[in-house]
């Protein structure tokens, strides 16, 4: 009985797959240390490119531009999609609550090209000038869908009873709210603050339409870079781009599961001490 | 606080037109859409009572439970606590706490920090909440595991800790929802005469819902049968098992054997019913009848005796059957008999000897006989 085990079929079907989505990543990053300015030719390592990249003001004002965006959109959507997420999992019947439902789930599926056209014709139909606000605003607007989705997940096991008790303590609703709802769903929102943070890191569809001049972000300065050819320095700064969205995922996966490891290993150590 | 136990007083103040109820609820009805929960109850409670809700589930009881709490509104009617109207106060603003049936502990605190919870709310100062906690968990014996978190707990002792955190604020009126419901029977036993224990020695007023009767009789000062959102009876434990007022009441606490029967006559508050259906005839305490009305009699099975000789006299009280199924259950028997005329009687015998050869056995000609006050006419 090894079912667990790798039998060489799996290793195989296993080794294809992450080649498959992995070879392409890895050659950016190992070229990302090549010395050569020619991207296909290996000519030693060395990280002269890294060293460069700080000296480039173009990449580096977009790196901080689109820094700013991520906090502040994954911030406005953690606190917009919490509260939706709240409805969602809260009111189980008012009026439209299907039509409410499907509204707030409809950015995860929608196109982005429409997604971004639509705030388009939405800043120029305000005549607002498209800059840091309009894409900050446009990302918070895709990414809170997310941050719902994450909360009203973890509501779907909360017990209210949680809630009355703090009531029937002498809690007001508000402090009931901060002191035992907000604490106990506070791992959603971490996590839907940092998948909102890196959706927005690494947007360049809704950016496009969104941005203007003086707000270009990372990624649409390294496409716009990539069209007059690739340079060492872009492979450079889509490492660096490549390990903040991997940590940000993983730390988003890892907030989750933490809680409930650490519950498990409590429990197994009540049941010891019995 | 009292801490030497006097002795339990037989104080009834349900007895006594002249005392005023703690806990006054008025006409309370509250329906979910179509759903009737609680339809028009009216309730006295007293101070200092260990009061409970019984009934079936869906009966209603846990939303009256709800209602007192706050956390459901009436649709009508009023609910006073010590004399104050309560009906629109919400939650956060009684002076009344509650012991969840899921304990509702909450899991991101120690235990410490969940007693202390509602004295923080008021602003208490920490000395006096520090020893206010102490003193808790001394009650709930509970010393020591105040760092602890409510998941490195047992089930009984989180039953405790949510004992501890509703007593804590010293309510006018603690409420509890199925507190024993998630213990395993003998633990339930134990806590059941803690419960007490702990009631009669704060002497703060219980109001506990419960499915199951043993546990509000052993607990209860009186108790509340339920039925379809409406209250069936009030009463001390004894009083509802020995006078149920109605069949529901009757099958639903304890067994009852239920025959029907027509007035033959009354007189000196002693009635003759003929129960065709049985095959007897039944005199019994009673009155308030005319002859020819039809009734019907409850007799619980260990106030029906069973012989294998025929008794003196027949002519009543008396019914003559086979033993055709015989429960077993230690302490005593059941031993299900069926009359000449058709009709199921059970009747519970003590085993206060060794039953390794039963002297009545299955098939055997019994009869069955009873006192003139064993039979209870109901009502409906």
């Amino acid at each position: 009985m090894n079912a667990s085990r790798l039998s060489t079929v799996n290793i195989v079907a296993l080794t294809i797959g992450f080649a498959f989505l992995y070879v392409p990543i890895l050659i950016l990053i190992v070229f990302s240390f090549n010395e050569s300015r020619l991207v296909t030719v290996w000519a030693g390592f060395s990280t002269k490119w890294y060293a460069a990249l700080l000296e480039n003001r173009q990449i580096m004002d977009a790196a901080w531009i689109t820094l700013r965006v991520a906090i502040v959109s994954a911030t406005v959507a953690t606190i917009i999609g919490t509260l939706a997420g709240l409805t969602l999992a809260r009111f189980v019947r008012f009026r439209g609550r299907t039509l409410f439902t499907g509204m707030i789930y409809a950015p995860l599926v929608m196109p982005e090209v429409i997604t971004g056209l639509a705030l388009l014709l939405l800043f120029v139909a305000l005549d607002w000038d498209r800059g840091y606000w309009t894409v900050t605003l446009a990302h918070a607007t895709f990414s809170m869908a997310y941050v719902a989705v994450i909360v009203q997940s973890r509501l779907v096991g909360f017990d209210r009873s949680l809630e009355e008790a703090a009531m029937d303590l002498g809690a007001t609703p508000l402090r009931t709210f901060f002191a035992v709802t907000l604490t106990l769903i506070a791992p959603a929102l971490i996590a839907g603050w940092l998948l909102a943070f890196t959706l927005s890191l690494d947007d360049l569809v809704i950016a496009s339409f969104a941005s203007g001049p003086g707000a270009t972000t990372l990624p649409m300065r390294i496409y716009s870079q990539v069209r007059l050819g690739v340079t060492p320095e872009i492979n450079a700064i889509s490492t660096i781009l490549i390990a903040i969205v991997a940590c940000g995922a993983v730390a988003a996966t890892l907030v989750q599961k933490r809680s409930l490891v650490l519950r498990r290993r409590a429990e197994a150590a009540a049941r010891a001490d019995v | 606080m009292n801490d030497t136990r006097t002795p339990r007083a037989r104080i009834e103040p349900w007895n006594d037109p002249a005392a005023s109820a703690y806990v006054r609820v008025e006409g309370i009805a509250k329906s979910f859409g179509a759903q009737v929960a609680v339809a028009n109850v009216d309730l006295a409670i007293h101070k200092g009572e260990f009061f409970s809700l019984l009934g079936p589930s869906g009966c209603g009881k846990t939303t009256l439970l709800r209602m007192l709490a706050g956390f459901e509104t009436p649709d009508a009617g009023r609910i006073l606590i010590d004399g104050a109207d309560m009906t629109g106060v919400p939650p956060h603003r009684r002076p009344v706490n509650m012991m969840f049936q899921s304990y509702a502990l909450f899991p991101h605190m120690t235990v410490e920090q969940n007693i202390a919870f509602g004295l923080r709310q008021d602003g208490a100062p920490k000395a006096e909440i520090a020893d206010r906690v102490a003193e808790m968990l001394a009650l709930v014996k509970l010393d020591g595991f105040g760092r602890r978190k409510p998941h490195q707990l047992s089930g009984g002792q989180r039953q405790r800790v949510a004992l501890a955190r509703a007593l804590v604020k010293k309510p006018k009126l603690l409420l509890l929802d199925e507190p024993l419901g998630a213990l395993d029977r003998r633990l339930r036993e134990h806590t059941q005469f803690e419960l007490v224990n702990i009631q009669e020695r704060l002497g703060i007023t219980f109001i506990i819902v419960t499915h199951d009767q043993e546990e509000a009789m052993t607990m209860s000062s009186r108790m509340a049968v339920m039925e379809h959102g409406a209250i069936r009876q009030v009463g001390t434990p004894a009083e509802v098992y020995e006078r149920p007022a109605s069949r529901f009441v009757a099958e639903f606490l304890g067994d009852a054997n239920i025959i029907e029967g027509r007035v033959t006559s009354s007189a000196n508050g002693r009635l003759q019913i003929a129960a065709e259906a049985a095959g007897c005839t039944i005199a019994v305490d009673g009155d308030g009848l005319a002859a020819g009305a039809p009734c019907a009699v409850a007799f619980r099975p260990e106030k029906l005796t069973l012989a294998k000789d025929q008794p003196a006299d027949t002519s009543s009280n008396a019914v003559a059957g086979t033993v055709f199924d015989i429960a077993y259950l230690g302490d005593m028997s059941v031993y299900h008999v069926r009359t000449d005329a058709g009709a199921t009687l059970r009747v519970a015998a003590a085993n206060s000897q060794r039953m390794i050869e039963r002297p009545i056995t299955w098939d055997d000609r019994v009869w069955v006989t009873w006192a003139p006050g064993a039979g209870v006419v109901l009502d409906r």
